[in-house]
């Protein structure tokens, strides 16, 4: 369980950009993070892994305060925390295994980590996890030679080695084309439920975070105004996350393709 | 319509206003000045210019035809040099990129050691190679190893300099994605920097270790083991013929470094 309270985060003397948020995720949820651009959704999910100083507040998960760890303590915490990126954040120039074997780094020492000598059972699980998201012929490819969303994948991939306890994605389709984003939403929404994982997701496309997810938390200048169901999410709460901003994906009512893409993941 | 086509026919165009110009001739007559106070300050005595040309060819004259007395000596003295230049590049390797890595802005661990690498590698650069030997020779005695000892501390400075760059260029992200799964801080670097200033660093390396030839030539000058040395007795004994072919000597060894790395640089690249 990960549960956020009175989170404040203030970079220098400026306006806070987070003002004061709580948040608890339960169980297998998925949850969308919606807001417009500054809104603070990626500096939150940011505050998790401690990617991003808070400046007060609490984050605790399965009992574990994260706000005042340092150095090994941190490291223990993060490794229990997954992210996928916008841009992916490979390893460009090593294959595709190295970059899924990289989510072992917090379990494995320095030098088996060097020469490359990771445990049978984590090569075992990357296969297997590389078979079950399509990519496990990349095995030996480098990690530039990969599509969007092929990078993607592996991206989750490499978040779910590390066998965490919460996986965080900042934007993870905003790099991707339409069609592409729709199967890596899929993907992050079947293997929350396969592997009985939280999932918080920052994302621009409202109608996605609709369809995809369970329950949408609608930030504004640092503020959580909307907390509920998709169903209960309409168009003034848009209103309100957007400021009146025409909606980025137009009309929200409507529903993506999802009923074809949903069989590309499976 | 004529009248507009008139109005455009009278303008005038001109690429520097009054006070452009008058800065421009300012800056060249300064620059003359300052060439004809250089010329008359420092002692050029003229008539040893005059005879110059004389000089050459009565210099080519006793050079030619280069002597092949002693070519077994040149070699070895030659294989000496590259000898030098490799150990020195491959021992500045060691030294040089631990310092690199205090100097560049985003991995340096605080901003003392940034000052510190930034010292030794400024310091390291302002000393010219001949200078480092000479230090060396009279701290080690005339020989090889003072000829290696003065390539490294130039070198350090020039891989220094360039690794730390290449790591201040490096993309952010995968840092930032490996400090996510909580690998230590020597685990980053193997994952997410290394590979990124791999192609930087062979490219560096070789390019030095073909500085280090050229430089290693003039080492034996001021003592400093290689092909000067050689160089210097032949001079020294006005044996025109041997200096010959010891340049000679010399321009192939270059040459024939310069064609090398070329191949490995493309190679790497």
């Amino acid at each position: 369980m990960l549960e956020i309270k009175n989170l404040v985060k203030r970079y220098g003397h400026s306006e806070p950009v987070l003002k004061g948020l709580d948040l608890k995720v339960e169980g297998n949820s998925v949850v969308s993070i919606v807001g417009a651009s500054g809104a603070g959704k990626s500096t939150m999910l940011r505050c998790i892994n401690r990617l991003v100083e808070p400046t007060s507040g609490s984050i605790t998960l399965n009992g574990v305060e994260l706000v005042h760890l340092k150095g090994a303590e941190l490291r223990l915490a993060r490794r229990k925390i997954g992210m996928v990126f916008q841009g992916f954040n490979l390893l460009d120039r090593l294959t595709v295994m190295e970059n899924v074997l990289a989510g072992r780094l917090g379990y494995v020492n320095l030098f088996q980590a060097i020469s490359r000598r990771y445990p049978q059972e984590d090569i075992d699980r990357a296969f297997h996890l590389m078979e079950r998201v399509g990519i496990a012929h990349y095995a030996n490819k480098r990690a530039d030679e990969l599509s969007g969303g092929e990078r993607q994948r592996v991206g989750v991939v490499r978040a779910l080695m590390q066998e965490p306890d919460v996986l965080l994605a900042d934007e993870p389709t905003a790099s991707l084309d339409p069609r592409t984003s729709e199967q890596i939403m899929v993907l992050l929404q079947s293997l929350a439920s396969e592997l009985s994982l939280p999932v918080l997701i920052n994302i621009h496309n409202v109608a996605q975070a609709k369809t995809y997810t369970e329950r949408i938390v609608g930030l504004r200048h640092g503020k959580m105004i909307f907390d509920g169901e998709p169903a209960a999410f309409n168009k003034d709460a848009l209103d309100e996350i957007y400021g009146g901003i025409e909606a980025p994906d137009g009309d929200i009512t409507a529903e993506p393709a999802a009923s074809e893409t949903t069989h590309d993941a499976h | 319509m004529v009248d507009h086509a008139e109005q455009l026919a009278d303008r005038v165009w001109q690429r520097f206003d009054r006070k452009e110009r008058l800065i421009r001739y300012a800056v060249l007559l300064a620059t003359l000045m300052l060439v004809v106070w250089a010329l008359s300050d420092i002692d050029i005595f003229w008539p040893w210019v005059w005879d110059a040309p004389n000089q050459i060819s009565g210099l080519a004259a006793r050079m030619w035809p280069p002597s092949p007395a002693g070519f077994a000596n040149i070699v070895s003295a030659l294989l000496e040099t590259v000898h030098i230049a490799t150990l020195a590049t491959f021992l500045t390797i060691f030294l040089a990129l631990p310092v690199a890595y205090i100097a560049a802005q985003n991995t340096t661990p605080n901003r003392a050691c940034l000052w510190l690498g930034r010292f030794i590698l400024v310091s390291s650069r302002s000393v010219n190679t001949i200078i480092w030997a000479l230090l060396f020779v009279a701290i080690f005695g005339p020989g090889v190893l003072a000829g290696i000892l003065a390539i490294v501390f130039r070198s350090i400075g020039f891989i220094g300099k360039l690794m730390g760059e290449a790591i201040e260029e490096i993309d952010r992200r995968p840092v930032e994605a490996m400090e996510a799964t909580g690998a230590s801080k020597a685990k980053v670097i193997a994952y997410a920097i290394v590979p990124q200033v791999m192609p930087a660093f062979f490219a560096i390396v070789i390019l030095r270790w073909d500085i280090n030839i050229r430089e290693s030539t003039v080492l034996g000058l001021v003592g400093a083991g290689g092909i000067g040395v050689i160089l210097q007795g032949a001079i020294d004994t006005f044996a025109w013929p041997t200096v010959a072919t010891i340049l000679l000597a010399i321009i192939v060894l270059v040459l024939i470094g310069e064609a090398l790395t070329s191949v490995l640089r493309r190679k790497v690249l």
